[in-house]
């Protein structure tokens, strides 16, 4: 049906340095990570580029790796990698949950984390663990190293934090200790589907007391978002039926959902109710 | 340009166009033809093949991305022991309808047995299903392809 060679120049560059030179000199070039996302766009005409620098040679893209403190993903590693990998199944285990659910076998072994993020779709499924975890995202470019929030990442609708030339290096995700935790999606189907609200909480009770709380949302806004006005009400207060639902209600109220070929806005705002307060009941062991 | 890679086993050489996706470079080019066309966007897995042994679809990958890898698709597994046995099953247990999927679940589940071998996955229904979520059979007879999967689990006293 789409069947045409895509018209492209292809750059497979070794070095980080080498990649960031092509992208900022090679007129209307993109990186190519898993390509999941990108080959689609290229062949259904959804997106246009002249050329595609294919990060999947550069090794210091590659792995995860325990620091002691904190967790180390190199932006190119391929979904299934996380899904296989122990340092995520005992340290990230909300990032793990959220993983296992993208794609299929065939397409989580092509896709990458970073890919996933740079893809900036408001449904990019590791968006939300990653928002609830508050992971930095290390940016290398033509002027050097910076560092940007996952919080402050997405923009707008499909639009990220990247400036021209700059590639995401890695993901770095502080160790911290959580009592609870959960990750809802739905889709469609239970099974290589998109999600149509995905809810992803971080929780930590002292006796009765919330001491802190995460609510992160996917695909009910133009880009995933945090339910900070719900966060905020919950912080301190003792863990109560009505409490849960009012702070279910707030997270309602942020969305801003769209209707789409998947779900209805009234839809994903009900279920952002629905499985925020699931979520929030599930990480608190509260039933 | 020219990429070259491992193919069942042995090197090929080809010239492709940069753009080119790998699907069309197996089956034009290379006349690998059990690696099927579907719905050329990573969503119905008939065009699956094995990239250093692991399932990817051939539809979201150029095929410069593969120079220096291993590609394997059926056609390269007919001596395998294992994915003999395997073939058999699905032979005896009609794990087959029309066909057109079924090199792709092949690969796939051969794929999936090597994990539960190596320790990587657990043999399980569950596991099983959660592993053949990405290759879409319009004749239905994933609860076949299942139980052939499940029986060459139980035969095999030895490792592959």
């Amino acid at each position: 049906m789409y069947y045409r060679v895509l018209q492209i120049k292809y750059f497979k560059p070794r070095t980080l340095e080498e990649a960031i030179e092509l992208l900022t000199k090679v007129r209307n070039s993109r990186v190519l990570a898993g390509g999941t996302d990108l080959l689609v766009d290229l062949k259904t005409g959804r997106v246009s580029a002249e050329a595609l620098v294919d990060v999947g040679a550069i090794r210091e893209l590659r792995g995860i790796e325990d620091l002691g403190d904190r967790i180390r993903i190199g932006a190119a590693t391929k979904l299934q990698e996380l899904v296989e990998s122990d340092v995520i199944a005992r340290e990230l285990p909300l990032l793990r949950k959220a993983v296992e659910s993208m794609g299929s076998w065939q397409i989580r072994n092509l896709a990458t984390v970073g890919g996933n993020l740079c893809n900036a779709s408001p449904a990019a499924d590791t968006a939300p663990p990653l928002l609830a975890y508050e992971a930095e995202l290390i940016i290398v470019g033509p002027r050097g190293t910076r560092v940007v929030p996952v919080t402050k990442f997405f923009t707008s609708y499909r639009r990220v934090a990247l400036e021209e030339g700059e590639i995401l290096k890695e993901i770095v995700v502080r160790k911290s200790t959580w009592s609870g935790w959960s990750y809802i999606k739905l889709g469609r189907r239970s099974g290589f589907t998109l999600s149509i609200v995905s809810v992803a909480v971080l929780a930590s009770t002292r006796g009765e007391v919330l001491e802190d709380v995460r609510i992160a949302l996917g695909s009910v806004a133009p880009t995933p978002i945090r339910a900070y006005k719900a966060e905020e009400y919950l912080r301190g207060r003792e863990v109560g039926l009505g409490v849960l639902e009012r702070a279910a209600e707030i997270a309602k109220e942020e969305v801003s959902p769209i209707d789409d070929v998947r779900a209805s806005a009234w839809y994903r705002r009900e279920m952002v109710y629905r499985l925020t307060l699931d979520a929030l009941k599930t990480s608190l062991r509260w039933s | 340009m020219r990429v070259s890679f491992r193919l069942n086993g042995s090197w090929v050489s080809v010239d492709v166009e940069p753009g080119e996706i790998l699907l069309d470079t197996l089956r034009l080019r290379l006349g690998i033809r059990s690696v099927k066309r579907g719905c050329e966007r990573g969503e119905c897995g008939v065009c699956t093949v094995l990239l250093n042994g692991e399932p990817v679809v051939s539809c979201l990958l150029l095929t410069a991305q593969v120079d220096s890898m291993e590609v394997t698709t059926v056609e390269g597994l007919g001596s395998d022991p294992l994915f003999k046995d395997l073939a058999e099953e699905f032979a005896r247990r009609f794990s087959i309808q029309c066909g057109y999927c079924t090199p792709a679940i092949l690969l796939t589940t051969y794929a999936y047995i090597r994990k539960v071998y190596e320790g990587k996955r657990k043999a399980s229904v569950e596991e099983i299903v959660k592993a053949i979520e990405g290759n879409l059979c319009r004749c239905g007879t994933y609860p076949r392809v299942v139980r052939a999967v499940v029986n060459t689990l139980s035969r095999l006293t030895t490792a592959p």
